[in-house]
């Protein structure tokens, strides 16, 4: 039996369509990352699959249960950290595993020992009698992290479980993802819009508009991009352009920062098109293909602008929310 | 059985706040007591009481059981705030996800609130003797339950309206027309029976007008209506509130 069974969802918002069907099946202890710009349905394929929304059409298994026909027995069996904090931080981090614990039944004798080794997983024992108000950004998402897992569900969703941390702490959180997968066999079901994050998933969905444009493993999906990926600036970009399209018969692309081709042997390659090029090129550089590069092969665009515009959005989006 | 534990996990939290909160429980006692004290001199200092039951210890004394049913009122209808809050904030969602039905968290909110807003309204009971009342052991535990009722009302009602709310300023808005109306026609600082006939029918359809007129009962002995009767219609009130706080959960989502 699957974990997850999702066949044709699809859930729109009054009339504006959000998922526009998507279908896949998630095995039992797998890793599955759903990777996607902003607004491309990734919360409300959770929100469905968690039961807090009811689709539009299609129909979902969690757990061997149906989401819409078998609320209780999906809630029962999953764990979800929220992409927005979901923590009273007005009370301690005892009192807020606490609560979760008794809405899930846990046993009262086992409560206050389950309570500190699942704080201690993620290394907040010592913190356990401070007010979450007091936390950081990091240690509030571990709290929730260790608080989904309290009732030991079968599912654990985590909705972007580190936007909006420094990648040292992102890191640190994925290191506890990643050992309580080990330890425990769960299956998680996580979305991200952070590339290097996707990779630690068995399986990749690629979520563009509310359509699955794209599912397989990292490694597999990173073949679809031809090979190297090569980014340059010129003097002159669009002339630059048609110089490369007629001498070297590689398409061209411009990617926002720059130019942008894929090419095999990029290392060879490099040198070659610095003596053959006759506009000036002021800067260049070669990666190995990435799921970013696999986004903008698919769908013609970066998924996540990067720089100062975006950090604005990101404040914008929190402001919003008080 | 699952719903029982919804309702007292979405309770205990109410109350765990409260206890955090205990400073500002204690602090809160400062604006009654300024309504009482400033407003009840003030007023007492201005309007003549003489020829009225209450004429005996002044306008303070009159007002006090005004002053709790006020407390009550403030305390229940801003606990129900904090669903628009949670909501926002997002800790309801938490508990939307865990299997308990939404039926409970209605009422579990309720049972919170009026936790909350019956020890704030006890805490008044402290004043008491500055504002020249004298309260006996009895009369406390009459007191106890009419504010349970009073404030389990109250935050029904506050709940039926939050549920529907989006956001934090519609809420401030609606509450401007129901609290502030609700608190000044309830006959919290005057005699409801000499107000002008077209006031009349708003003073009797307003529900807290009954929980003060039993609270100025039980304290002063001058209440219009007799207890029991305040007392069911509170109640009747209250179930009508739950039921609207109840439907207004189910329909979510
Ligand atoms: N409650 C709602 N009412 C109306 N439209 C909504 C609602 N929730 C989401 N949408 C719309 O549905 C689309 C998908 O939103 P969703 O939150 O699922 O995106 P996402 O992939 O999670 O994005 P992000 O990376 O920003 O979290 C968006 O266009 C959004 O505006
Ligand atoms: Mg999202």
């Amino acid at each position: 039996m699957n974990a997850i069974e999702v066949h044709d969802l699809r859930k729109n918002f009054k009339e504006i369509p959000a998922v526009k069907g998507v279908s896949f099946q998630i095995p039992p202890g797998e890793i599955f990352g759903f990777l996607g710009p902003n607004g491309a349905g990734k919360t409300t394929t959770i929100n469905i699959l968690c039961t807090l929304l009811t689709p539009t059409a299609g129909t979902a298994l969690v757990a061997g249960h149906d989401v819409v026909r078998e609320r209780d027995q999906v809630r029962r069996k999953i764990g979800i950290v929220f992409q927005d904090r979901a923590l009273d931080e007005r009370l301690t981090a005892f009192d807020n595993m606490q609560l979760h614990a008794i809405l899930y039944n846990v046993p009262a004798r086992e409560l206050p020992k389950r309570i500190d080794a699942a704080l201690a997983t993620v290394e907040l024992l010592d913190r356990k009698k401070s007010l979450v108000r007091t936390f950081s950004g990091g240690m509030k998402r571990r709290l929730e992290i260790a608080r989904g897992l309290l009732h030991t569900p079968e599912v654990l969703f985590l909705d972007e479980p580190t936007v909006g941390l420094d990648p040292q702490t992102r890191r640190a959180i994925w290191d506890y993802i990643q050992k309580l997968h080990q330890k425990r066999g769960l299956t998680i079901f996580m979305t991200t819009h952070y590339m290097e994050e996707a990779e630690v998933c068995h399986r990749i969905a690629i979520i563009d508009h509310g359509k699955i444009i794209a599912l397989d493993t990292p490694a597999n999906l990173k073949r679809l991009v031809g090979g190297d990926v090569v980014i340059l600036k010129t003097s002159d970009d669009a002339q630059a352009a048609a110089e490369i399209q007629s001498r070297f018969h590689l398409p061209v692309s411009p990617n926002g920062q720059g130019l942008r081709l894929e090419v095999e042997g990029g290392e060879q390659f490099i040198p070659t098109l610095i003596r053959d090029l006759p506009t000036t090129i002021t800067s260049i550089s070669l990666h190995r293909p990435t799921l970013e590069d696999v986004f903008v092969k698919l769908t013609g665009r970066a998924i996540r602008e990067e720089g100062p515009e975006s950090m604005l959005r990101v404040g914008m989006r929190m402001w919003g929310r008080r | 059985m699952r719903n029982l534990r919804g309702i007292y996990v979405i309770w205990l939290r109410d109350v765990k706040r409260f206890w955090q909160d205990r400073v500002r429980v204690v602090v809160g006692i400062a604006q009654p007591a300024l309504y009482l004290f400033v407003l009840g001199n003030g007023l007492g200092g201005s309007f003549s009481l003489a020829g009225t039951p209450a004429a005996q210890g002044g306008f303070v004394r009159f007002m006090y059981p005004g002053i709790i049913g006020m407390t009550v009122l403030f305390t229940a209808t801003f606990s129900a705030i904090s669903i628009v809050w949670d909501r926002e904030f997002g800790f309801l969602k938490e508990v939307l996800v865990a299997p308990v039905s939404r039926s409970a968290i209605a009422i579990g909110k309720a049972l919170g609130g009026a936790t909350q807003a019956t020890l704030q309204g006890a805490i008044i009971l402290l004043l008491a003797p500055l504002a020249g009342v004298q309260i006996t052991l009895l009369d406390v535990l009459i007191l106890l339950p009419v504010m349970a009722l009073v404030a389990f009302a109250m935050t029904s009602l506050g709940i039926a309206i939050a549920a529907r709310m989006r956001s934090m300023e519609s809420f401030q808005v609606v509450m401007n027309f129901f609290l502030m109306p609700m608190f000044f026609l309830s006959g919290a600082m005057f005699f409801t029976d000499r107000v002008p006939a077209w006031m009349k029918p708003l003073v009797s359809i307003d529900p807290l007008t009954y929980g003060v007129d039993a609270l100025r009962g039980i304290v002063l002995g001058l209440n219009r209506f007799p207890l029991v009767q305040s007392v069911l219609i509170l109640a009747g009130f209250a179930t009508l509130a739950l039921g609207l706080a109840v439907r207004s959960f189910q329909r979510e989502g």
